[in-house]
Parts: structure tokens; sequence; C-alpha cells
């Protein structure tokens, strides 16, 4: 599929945006202004923006605990996101959810979740509803190579292969579980050849090549869109830092030249790259795009500090819906 | 008013609201009937057995329009699906902030006393009570499992649904029509003045049968269905014992941490229901144990009939 130049473009600046969220967000970590834990994406923005670009907002994902990446490229408002990690009201869950747990159903981005592998079944039954709507809507679940070793992976493979689902599955695979290496937990370290056993197609991609995600996903969803059942599809990535941080970035146990290897394959300048090579962007325009994202956040983080927290009286709203259907 | 079996009663709740509300949809690996027939194979799911995917397939599905009844069938086939009960179902509304409604409704078959030993003679309602963020209703009769049921499907949460087995063929009048129950209503199944016997599900029945029998005596038992656990209608229960002051509780699992725990610590902790007291509360429940499948044990590990009669002369022996 040939992508447009502004297309292309707005990948571009929302990888760069899903990187430099992460890199703020763990520096506000370590300064105490959001709390718990963060676990970043960064090195994995291209699976995030060459999935979600070829879905809408009736489209329904859900993602993992290393969510930040998921919600922007869904089309999520960082400066909602910001406030959420702040812990405001005006976060996405009024400060109730914190990194785990962003969500925004609105624009079908079904929750951040802080277990491995229980997305899985809960994008199982978006792609149950989007079918029995008929519409044409599909659900994408995203999840990592540590999601795989779960029953609720396989569970939701055989029963949206049984059911032909309009559901895509997309693992990224960043070679590590937590911290245990995937050939510690995997007899067979590769994703994709899951898919057989549910007799579905499974492709494994490039996972830091935003447009080869691109494809494989487009190929994916449309086959959904049109009635012909869930696909897998394996991105191959890999996280620059640490599984997740408190209040410092933990030592980092990978091997030295595996992280180098892998941070030279930046999937943001393999973008930015061919993009300037096609003469679709300039150095002056990614410099701008830079800037323009510079200034989002830095007005993302104005506006959480300037949201309050939640009184001890909202400790009690939320729980349950106030009424019932009576309709 | 027509007689109909628990059973039978819990089927019309579901026929009927799928009627009713095409979001309607139910998924389990097995049904009573022949619901394909009326409703269609895209409304009515067979599932694989995967009761973790098909649990959370019912959240994604009630987050997208839907109104999903997960059937379980017996209870003790959710323990493969706690993930997606007890830190999915039950918290994702509250940890979104309340972004969107989760109107899914688990039932699942519970109890003792059929001779299925260990695994599927389970009673765990108050594990469910003590996670935050689900509605459980436990109803005792066809015509609170019916508008008890049907409420459930309507409601805006996760609803689960203990259905005990031993009931589903006892029969009983069932009003005609759209028969509804509220969730977090107790029934005063009988009035009393002299002991308040709150008894849980099954143990209705049997708390109404030692309350006769005790009318001939000239003692007056007051039985209280909560018939909702989560919310419960503390109200109803404190306005019986601030009456009567005394309090047996009857339940159908072993005592620690149960229902029956909560409902004696709640009297204890009113002022006006504590001063009532003129003893103190018993509470009679199943030996803390794996229900065995021997017959002789399975019965002795149950509450008994004279277990409910010895706890109430306790009671009214101590004042």
């Amino acid at each position: 599929m040939t992508l447009e130049a502004p297309k292309l473009l707005t990948m571009l600046r929302d990888m760069i945006m899903i990187r430099e969220f992460e890199e703020l967000a763990m520096k506000l970590r370590a300064a105490g202004k959001i709390y718990g834990v963060v676990h970043p994406c960064s090195g994995q923005e291209a699976v995030a923006v060459g999935v979600c670009a070829c879905l809408t907002n009736s489209d329904r994902i859900t993602s993992t605990h290393r969510g930040h990446g998921h919600c922007i490229a869904k089309g999520a408002d960082i400066r909602r996101m910001m406030a959420e990690l702040f812990g405001r009201v005006d976060g996405y869950c009024k400060g109730k959810g914190g990194s785990m747990h962003i969500a925004d159903f609105a624009i079908g981005m079904l929750g951040a979740n802080g277990v491995v592998g229980a997305g899985l079944p809960m994008a199982a039954g978006a792609a149950l509803a989007a079918q029995l709507d008929g519409k044409g809507d599909v659900a994408v679940c995203f999840f990592g190579d540590g999601a795989v070793t779960e029953g609720e992976f396989h569970e939701a493979l055989n029963i949206s292969a049984v059911w032909k689902l309009p559901i895509v599955f997309v693992c990224e695979n960043n070679l590590y579980a937590s911290n245990n290496a995937i050939a510690v937990q995997h007899h067979i370290t590769a994703v994709a050849p899951h898919a057989a056993g549910y007799g579905m197609p499974g492709v494994a991609v490039d996972g830091n090549d935003v447009l080869a995600v691109h494809q494989a996903a487009s190929t994916a969803v449309a086959r959904a869109r049109a009635g012909q059942g869930p696909s897998l599809i394996e991105c191959n990535t890999y996280r620059w830092y640490f599984h997740s941080m408190h209040d410092k970035p933990p030592p980092e146990t990978r091997p030295a030249d595996e992280v180098a290897l892998w941070k030279s394959r930046d999937p943001i300048p393999r973008l930015s790259n061919d993009l300037m090579a096609r003469g679709l962007l300039s150095p002056a325009a990614l410099q701008q795009m830079r800037a323009q994202v510079e200034r989002e956040l830095q007005a993302a983080v104005t506006f959480a500090d300037n949201s309050p927290f939640p009184g001890v009286a909202d400790l009690l709203t939320d729980m349950y819906a106030p009424d019932a259907a009576r309709t | 008013m027509r007689e109909i079996s628990f059973a039978k009663a819990l089927d019309e709740a579901v026929a009927e609201e799928m009627r009713r509300d095409a979001k309607v949809i139910t998924m389990g690996t097995d049904f009573t009937g022949d619901p394909i027939k009326e409703f269609g194979p895209d409304r009515v799911r067979f599932t694989p057995i995967s009761e973790s995917v098909m649990t959370g397939m019912g959240l994604g599905a009630a987050a997208s329009g839907y109104r999903p009844i997960i059937n379980w069938r017996s209870v003790t086939f959710c323990f493969v699906a706690m993930d997606q009960i007890i830190n999915q179902a039950s918290k994702v509304r509250y940890m979104f902030g309340g972004q969107a409604d989760f109107p899914v409704t688990y039932r699942c078959g519970t109890g003792s006393g059929m001779g299925m030993a260990a695994q599927h003679s389970q009673s765990p309602h108050s594990l469910w009570m003590h996670i935050a963020g689900l509605k459980i209703i436990l109803p005792s009769t066809p015509a609170d499992a019916k508008g008890l049921l049907k409420s459930a499907i309507r409601d805006n949460n996760p609803v689960v649904s203990f259905e005990c087995s031993r009931l589903n063929p006892i029969t009983g009048p069932v009003p005609d029509g759209d028969h509804l129950v509220p969730l977090g209503v107790a029934e005063v199944k009988r009035a009393g003045t002299d002991v308040t016997v709150v008894a849980l599900g099954y143990y209705v029945r049997e708390a109404l049968a030692v309350a006769e029998a005790f009318a001939l005596e000239g003692i007056s038992i007051e039985v209280v269905d909560p018939r909702t656990l989560v919310p419960l209608d503390v109200d109803t229960i404190h306005a019986s014992v601030r009456k009567t002051g005394r309090l047996v509780v009857v339940d159908e699992a072993p005592p620690m941490c149960s229902a029956a725990a909560e409902i004696a610590a709640l009297i204890a902790e009113d002022p006006a229901s504590f001063r009532a007291l003129k003893g103190p509360v018993q509470r009679v429940c199943a030996a803390a144990v794996p229900v065995p499948y021997s017959p002789p044990l399975e019965q002795a590990s149950l509450p008994r009939r004279g277990d409910i009669v010895a706890a109430i002369r306790r009671v009214l022996a101590a004042g």
C-alpha cells in the first residue's frame, strides 16, 4: 500500500511524540512528579504507529502495561495522558488509573493493562461486538512476547479463529518478558508460527520499520474488515530501556552490544531518512516537527500541573454505573 | 399465579431479556433448551472450554455496546478465569475513571448437596463480596431468581449471579409479565418478633421450615433473605435485629471471612443493633473442609436443619 505524504509525516510525528513523551515521563518520574511505576516503550514506536495508522476511532484496541505509545498512536490527548500520570482530576481516569491504566473509550482505546495477557480476551470481546455490529470495524490487541506464555493468548487466538472474529493480534516481540530473555521462557522463540496452530495467517515483520509494520497491519486489518477472520503479526523490536522504573532507572542487565545494536536500528531516523531521500521531508521541516512536539509536551505538563488532585470525596465515585438501563 | 421451577425461572429471565433487548447476547459451553432456535447463533454462542477468554470477552463486548450474559455453568470453572474477574471485571470501571460501563452478567451454579464432591460443591460468594466492584445476587426462590436475573442483565455493572444447584428443581409461584426484583433489596420472607434468621440461598427454605416448627411452640422467627449480597440491604437486617434482639445467620459457605461473618460484623458495629442484642450472634455455616463425596460426609459438612434449630435455641437461652 502506498502511503500519501501527509500520512507519512503524521506517522513520523507520532513516533517522535511517543519517544519524547517517554523521555519526559522518565524525567518526571525521577523528579517525583509522577508516582508508582513507568514502563517506557522507547524504541518500539513503529509498532503502535504502523498498526494504528490503519485504524479509525470506531476500531478498538487493547494495550499493555507499556501502553503510552498505543494511546498516542490511537489519537489520545497527551495533555490528559500527562494529567493521568500526574494523578490529577483532568487525567483520562481522573487520577484513578495512572500510567498502567490509561484508556480513552471515546477513541476506541479500551485501556492499558497491568496484567500480561489480560487484554487479549477483552479485545476478542470487542471483536465479537464488531462482528455483531457488522459495520466492518475491527479490534486490535497489542501484547508482548511475555503474553504468549499466558493461557489467555491461546484461548483468545482459538476462539477468534473458531468464530472468525475481526481481530488482529499484534505481538511486540522485544526479546524480554520483564527482565527475562525470551529464550529462557519459550522453547520456540518466534511468535508468528503459533498462528498456524489456530489456522490463521501469521507473519513476522521488522518491528522497527514502520512501513513494514503498516503494510502487514493493512493486510490483516483488511482481512478482518472483510469478515475473513483473525491474523497474528509478530513485530520484532526492542525496548531501549528497562522493564520499569520507580524513582530511578534500574541498572541495565542486558548485553551492551545487544542494546547498542538495537539502538542503531532506531525506527525514527529510519523513517525520517527515508522521507528525506524521497524529498518528502527537509531537515528544517524535521526540526520544526520536533520543536512542535516539544511545545505540545510542555503544554501537556503545564496542563497536568494546573489540574487539581482529586479530592477525598472522589474516593468512592465511579465504582458503579449509577442507573440500570430501563429503556 | 404460575408455579415454575427455579431453573425454568432463570431460563425465562434470559429469554425475556433477549427478546426485549437485541444487545443482550449469551455465551457458554452449554445451554438448557435450544435458545439458538429463537435467538440464532450470533446471539447464542457456544464457546470452547476457555473460561478466561469467555469472561474477558464479556467485558470487551460490554464496553462495545452489548449486554453479554456469560454462563460459567458451575462456579468451579470461573476459578480458571480469576484474572478476568478480579483484576479486570471488578476494577475496570473505577480504574478507568468511570469512562465506560460494563453491563455484563456472569452466571454460575453453586452449592453443595448434590454428591458432586469438593470442586463442584462450592459456595464462594463471600470471595466475590470481598472484591470491591462486583454486584452479587443469590436468589432463593423461582420468583426472585427470575426477577433478580432480569435486573442483573439490565444493570450497567458486572453482576455475578449465584444460582444454587439444589434449588433448580424446586417450584414456586412466579408473577406473570415483566417481573423484576431490584438489586440491593432484601425481603423478609417471614415476619417474626423473637429471633432474626438471616438465611442465604438454599437455606432460606430451610430457615422457613424451622420457623414453621418453632411457631408451633409459640416462638416467632423472622426470616430475612438478603437476595443480593452486593449491594447488601443492611437496613433491613438492622431493622429486624433491632426488633428481635437475636440473630442467627445461615450460610452454606464455611464460616471464615464469609457472608455470615460480614453480617455478624455489621450488627456488632451498629450501635442500635448491638444494644438490642440479648445474646451473642450465632452463625450456622458449612464445615471448613473441601466438601466430601460420600453422602453421610457430605451431609455432615453442610448446615443442617438441626443446626439451625440448635442455634436458635442458643440465642433464645442467652437472653
